[in-house]
């Protein structure tokens, strides 16, 4: 137990902040429902009081009011005092919820859609270092949990810290060394408070992480069931699951632990100082400097304020995994985005297509130590219109230059420019409607085929337009076979696209591009999925909706450079050669190795190529 | 009913009679099945709150003896009562924190056991169900039932079900204290009973819908988040943040005004009960008060009646926080049970055979499937594929080679016909054994993250260091592994973005030559790689093959030329099958792929 929670402490993020800092950060969400929250606040406090106050009515009443031979109006009269309190009581129950419970819930809604705004928007890079299962936690239940703490803890503990305050004012009226010997007992409970208080957040804070990577596992498991069924993994897979699943359990064990062990003090610490004020008071009685009255008066105030000193244990701890809960949402919400619109974007004088790379150097953040980036110095001009291939081995970086021009990556150094200007400088979606994309892993969703491929199109077409779009792009793909699924171009396709072949995914993810009508593509090995028949024909078909549509094509084959003007040889990080590919196949070592099927066992291509 | 319903109707809120009947008789027999085991434990847990209850009825009635009895003791110098009594006192008081604290410690045992028991049991099951299921039941979901649908038991069972014991025995106690003191009176008490269940009534049949509702469009929350964070590359690069902000906020909407319409009815319920418990006391008032004036009724038992009876409706609160998370429960493990209910399609056979020496030897006859309940894709074929042999599957995207090879690896059943391997139907092996003869690599090369060391042991855990470099320096993958910044102990990341695609697939490839199967499926396994990757993973084939049977299934005739044999198929059939010089003579289909491919070359 103490190891888990050494561990949670030592990933730091708990200690740091102080509550108050990290509930300030509230305020921009709680303050246009303060009014309601404090209005919820008072109906709890007065509902508590006529809870309180109603036996005493009851008992004075019957006291007071009836006797024997009594009038009947008096009974009625006393019915009366009670049903009106009982119905202010139940009245001001139910307006405490009117009042708290609709504001928290919008609280939590607004964060919760703040949140994946703001991840919608985060760098890919930081997508790729967070597991959807962690994200997903923070943005379901660490955000309920503040609308609970909201309705009810926050509420709860000032109208318990309320109680707790006026009863040991009121004990002191009675008696002040027994007033004084019951302060005298928070003090233990203060010191344990405080270790409580550590030991809790750290444990609060692991286990809602646990609980988090948890869910990402889950998540690894479900898209990687492929895999793990292919090798037959599932047991241990389960298994890796199953000690997660269980470490959490630990946590959250040693969690009620920390917390039983508070509430003992809580509990023992000052009833314990209670039966030393029972000796002392029967002492004083007996000796006449204390009245019975008093005594017994300071008792019954003692019995009321236990039970919200136990709660605030409770509520002590809600809170604690509130804040960190919160602290979780905020570090998500403080991670920088270094990918953004500019305050003034810039328009292109003119857009002409053309895209440049003037001295670009990128490294990824985690390769610091390689003695050379990724891509070192890359020079490449894309001429407005130009099909332009680019070549390279395996994990050249060919894939990491293509992600600089829309700017899903920034550069480390270096500009990137389309149309003339620097892609920092542009408006962000604004730059992204010039460019589309075709990734290498196809990202399709599992909805329509039609709606996978006007995802990029333009908002403002006529229904017709967007067909006459949506049936181009296919064609152009070749895509037909979409009309002859079950439900044509409506036909969902599972998730990821899985329940189409490797190659229809492909075709769809190259419409999809396609359909966007940018001016600029970017297609990453676009028909690697594709047989040579298929491949022929979307080149065919693809040569003339490019003309005119500058293009960055990666390409492994001899039959997707075809495609392209220009071929560009990306080696070591740098553009080694740009040239036609003929020019290149005869002048360039390198490139003949990447591309040519050359082999010593294959005279027969051989003397294909030196036909 | 005949079929379970499985998640047939998960996204239905209103069911049907019949409907409705069983999916809450599946939910509460999920409920009873996670609670058994803990039987003992809630026992203990039981007697521990009926015990601390005791323990703190106990002071008050100290309190009152210290006054009563050890007071005039004193007075009379018998200091040693005092000292029995407060010594008694905090004994009681200490023993109440320890079996709180006990007590708290028991109930978070039960409710992590069954969390616990029951994360599992979902994620068995999710793991153990079939492709086709998974193809329409998407990831968003299964997460949502393995999180929210698991918080709402949890809060469940953090709200005390022994709480709830302590509750009825603290009314029971105090009813029969009424009627001790005054049976009619207790019979008044016993009437306002029935304007309660009338309530409970109505909040629980709005209350079921609802929190039905709660789960579907809390599943529908998540799934929206998964996909979008999944797809978050394409997301960016087509502009869909303002659409999916919009759309999402409207789900999100849809959330919070579920979630405030089951407060309010919750709202109405509790302070509902209060007034009962109120207008009770009152009535009570009323019917002692004209008895008091007739003398009949002493004031101090009035005053006692009266005060029961109000503490007699201070545990409904709590009963009433329970009977909602109940319901708010039972709605989840509707949907979980469900889940838990649909049994795969392809099913573990129930007294496998196994295969003593395995060869590789495949034989389908008569075979027919389709997806589901969809068109017939590979149509009525028979195919025999000598132990051994290096078979190239080539032909059109969209063909079927993919479902081909999906069919021996048994990720699906054929709807008729036969499939053996070595003469033993595979649907009549242990999973574990067919995987281990028969091995897979899909088109789509997943990584899960982790490191590469770990990415490629999956392929056959357990194996050492060494064994895993070497499957990896067969398919050419070592170098570049070294090269990352802690070699083969670098995180991939997420589904191994941390590398490029290629070695993704190189890192797949040494995955399945660590498991080393009888039977070796390469779907599109190079498709990725460049043109020197992909002849170096050749020449490593064609020395590890050996007399492994394989299946390579490539675009690029490369492949083709390691192969014996050459199966073209065309619209779900094998419409060629021969060695490649053959079918290259036949001037079939095959000579013209062959003949396109060469002159793609340059
Ligand atoms: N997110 C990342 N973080 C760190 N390094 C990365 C990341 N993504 C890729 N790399 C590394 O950068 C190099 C280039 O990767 P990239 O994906 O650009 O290659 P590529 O040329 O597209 O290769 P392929 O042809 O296989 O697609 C690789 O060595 C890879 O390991
Ligand atoms: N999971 C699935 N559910 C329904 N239909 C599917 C599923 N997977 C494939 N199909 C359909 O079955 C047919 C054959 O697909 P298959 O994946 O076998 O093709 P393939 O020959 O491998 O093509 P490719 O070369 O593009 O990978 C296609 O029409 C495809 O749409
Ligand atoms: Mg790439
Ligand atoms: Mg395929």
């Amino acid at each position: 137990m103490r190891g888990i929670v050494a561990q949670g402490k030592s990933s730091g993020t708990a200690e740091a902040v102080p509550l108050s800092r990290t509930l300030k950060r509230l305020a921009p969400f709680v303050k246009p429902v303060l009014p309601r929250l404090i209005g919820g606040f008072f109906c709890a406090l007065g509902a508590g009081i006529v809870a309180l106050a109603i036996p005493q009515v009851l008992a004075k009443l019957v006291n007071d009011v009836l006797a024997v031979n009594g009038a009947s109006a008096q009974v009625w009269y006393a019915v009366g005092i009670i049903t009106l309190l009982g119905f202010v009581e139940a009245l001001l129950i139910f307006l405490r919820r009117q009042f708290v419970l609709n504001p928290a819930a919008g609280v939590e809604m607004t964060m919760r859609v703040g949140f994946y705004k703001h991840l919608q928007r985060l760098p890919v890079a930081f997508h790729e270092r967070w597991g959807s299962g962690q994200l997903l936690s923070r943005s379901m239940s660490d955000l309920s949990l503040l609308r609970r703490w909201l309705a009810f803890g926050a509420m709860m503990l000032i109208v318990d810290t309320v109680t707790v305050i006026t009863g040991l004012a009121l004990m002191f009226t009675h008696s002040w060394i027994l007033g004084l010997l019951f302060l005298l007992g928070s003090i233990p409970i203060a010191i344990k408070a405080y270790h409580f208080r550590n030991d809790f957040r750290a444990a609060s804070r692991l286990s809602q992480d646990q609980a988090g990577d948890l869910a990402t596992a889950v998540e690894e498991s479900v898209h990687g069931i492929r895999v793990i069924k292919s090798f037959g993994r599932g047991r241990d897979i389960y298994e890796g699951f199953n000690e997660q699943a269980k470490s959490l359990q630990e946590t959250e064990l040693s969690k009620a632990r920390t917390l039983a062990s508070f509430l003992l003090t809580v509990v023992a610490i000052p009833e314990t100082i209670l039966g030393i004020g029972l000796v002392i008071g029967i002492a004083q009685v007996s000796a006449g400097t204390l009245s019975v009255g008093s005594l017994v008066a300071f008792f019954a105030i003692a019995a009321v304020i236990a039970i919200p000193v136990e709660a605030m244990g409770m509520l002590l701890g809600m809170t604690l995994s509130t804040k960190t809960a919160l602290e979780r949402h905020f570090e998500v919400m403080d991670s920088i985005n270094d990918i953004t619109s500019p305050e003034a974007p810039v328009r292109p004088a003119q857009y002409s297509g053309a895209v440049q790379l003037d001295h670009v150097r990128f490294a990824y953040p985690d390769d610091a130590g390689r003695a050379r980036p990724i891509l070192a110095e890359i020079n490449l001009q894309i001429r407005p219109g130009e099909t332009m291939a680019l070549v390279g081995i395996t994990g050249s970086g060919k894939s990491t230059l293509l992600n600089l021009v829309p700017r899903l990556q920034d550069a480390t150094a270096g500009t990137v420019k389309v149309h003339g200007v620097d892609v920092r400088d542009w408006d962000l979606d604004e730059l992204r409607t010039e460019i589309a994309v075709a990734f290498e892993d196809t990202t399709l969703f599992s909805t329509s085929i039609r709606e996978n491929v006007l995802m990029g199109a333009p908002g403002d077409l006529a229904a017709e337009q967007r067909e006459a779009l949506l049936a181009e792009a296919l064609d152009v793909a070749q895509a037909h076979f979409a009309y002859q699924l079950a439900d044509g171009v409506d036909t969902l396709i599972g998730e990821e696209g899985l329940s189409l072949s490797g190659g229809q995914r492909q075709r769809i993810a190259l419409a999809r591009a396609i359909a966007a009508r940018p001016r600029v593509l970017v297609l990453d090995d676009p028909l690697s999925a594709l047989d040579v028949r298929t491949e022929e024909a979307v080149t065919e078909r693809l040569r003339s909706v490019l003309s005119g549509t500058t293009t960055l094509v990666v390409a492994h084959r001899p039959s997707t450079v075809v495609l392209a003007d220009r071929v560009a040889l990306l080696r070591d990080g740098r553009i080694d050669a740009v040239g036609s590919h003929a020019n290149l196949l005869s002048t360039n070592e390198h490139y003949r190795y990447v591309i040519a099927s050359l082999d010593e066992n294959e005279p027969e291509i051989r003397s294909e190529v030196a036909r | 009913m005949s079929r379970p319903l499985g998640v047939a109707n998960e996204d239905a809120v209103t069911l049907t009679g019949a409907e409705r009947k069983e999916v809450r008789r599946r939910s509460f027999r999920l409920l009873a099945a996670l609670a058994l085991p803990q039987k003992k434990l809630f026992i203990q847990t039981i007697v521990l709150v009926l015990f601390t209850n005791a323990a703190r009825v106990l002071l008050p009635i100290l309190i009152a003896l210290a006054i009563d009895w050890t007071l005039p003791q004193v007075r009379q110098g018998n200091w040693a009562a005092l000292g029995l009594t407060g010594g008694a006192y905090i004994v009681c008081a200490n023993l109440a924190g320890v079996l709180l604290s006990w007590y708290i410690k028991c109930a978070a045992r039960i409710s992590q056991a069954m969390l616990l028991d029951l994360r599992q049991k979902v994620f068995r099951h999710t793991q153990r169900l079939s492709l086709e299921f998974h193809e329409s039941y998407t990831s968003g979901r299964i997460i949502s039932r393995q999180t929210s649908d698991l918080e709402t038991l949890r809060e469940l069972l953090d709200q005390g079900v022994s709480e709830l014991a302590s509750s009825c025995v603290f009314i029971v106690f105090t009813l029969i204290s009424i009627f001790a003191l005054d049976w009619r009176s207790g019979v008044v008490v016993c009437i306002a009973v029935l304007p309660v269940a009338v309530l409970f009534h109505w909040y629980q049949s709005r209350s079921e819908v609802l929190y039905r509702e709660s789960r579907v469009v809390s599943a529908r929350v998540i799934s929206t988040f998964v996909e979008t964070m999944t797809g978050i590359r394409a997301v960016k690069a087509f502009r869909r943040e303002r659409a999916n902000d919009a759309n999402y906020a409207d789900i999100a909407g849809q959330y919070r005004d579920n979630s405030v319409r089951s407060f309010n009815l919750f709202g109405v319920l509790q302070p509902g009960l209060v007034l009962i418990g109120n207008l009770t006391v009152a009535a009570l008032l009323a019917y002692g008060g004209f008895r008091i004036i007739d003398g009949t009724l002493a004031v101090g038992v009035m005053v006692a009646i009266l005060l029961a009876a109000k503490r007699v409706f201070q545990p409904m609160d709590e009963i009433a926080m329970f009977y909602s998370s109940l319901q708010s429960a039972t709605a989840a493990l509707e949907k979980v049970s469900g889940l838990l209910e649909e049994e795969p399609t392809v099913l573990e056979p129930r007294s496998p055979r196994s295969i003593d020496r395995v060869r590789g030897e495949l034989v389908f006859q008569d075979a027919v499937f389709g997806y589901g309940d969809g068109p017939v894709v590979m149509d009525r074929f028979d195919l025999k594929i000598e132990a051994g042999q290096t078979v190239a599957v080539v032909g059109q995207t969209g063909a079927g080679k993919s479902t081909l090879a999906k069919l021996i690896a048994r990720f699906y059943d054929l709807r008729s016909g036969s499939l053996e391997l070595d003469a033993v139907p595979i649907s009549e092996l242990s999973n574990i054994e067919l995987r281990r003869h028969v091995v897979m690599v899909t088109q789509e090369a997943f990584l899960f993250s982790g490191t590469v060391a770990e990415n490629i042991a999956l392929g056959r855990p357990g194996a050492s260091l060494e064994e895993i470099h070497d499957a990896a320096r067969a398919v050419g993958a070592h170098e570049f592994i070294l090269d990352l910044p802690d070699g083969y102990d670098t995180d991939v990341n997420k589904r191994g973005g941390r590398v490029s695609a290629g070695q993704r697939q190189l890192i797949s490839f040494a995955r399945a030559f660590l498991a080393d199967p009888a039977v070796l499926i390469l779907d599109e396994a190079t498709s990725s790689l460049d043109i020197p990757s992909e002849r170096a993973v050749q020449h490593g084939l064609q020395t590890l093959l050996g007399n492994r049977t394989a299946l390579i299934i490539a675009h690029r005739l490369s492949t083709v030329q390691i192969a014996d044999r050459v199966l073209v198929v065309h619209d779900g059939k094998i419409v060629e099958d021969g060695s490649p010089e053959e079918l290259i003579a036949a001037e079939g289909r095959f000579a013209a792929l062959h003949q396109a491919w060469l002159d793609s070359l340059v």
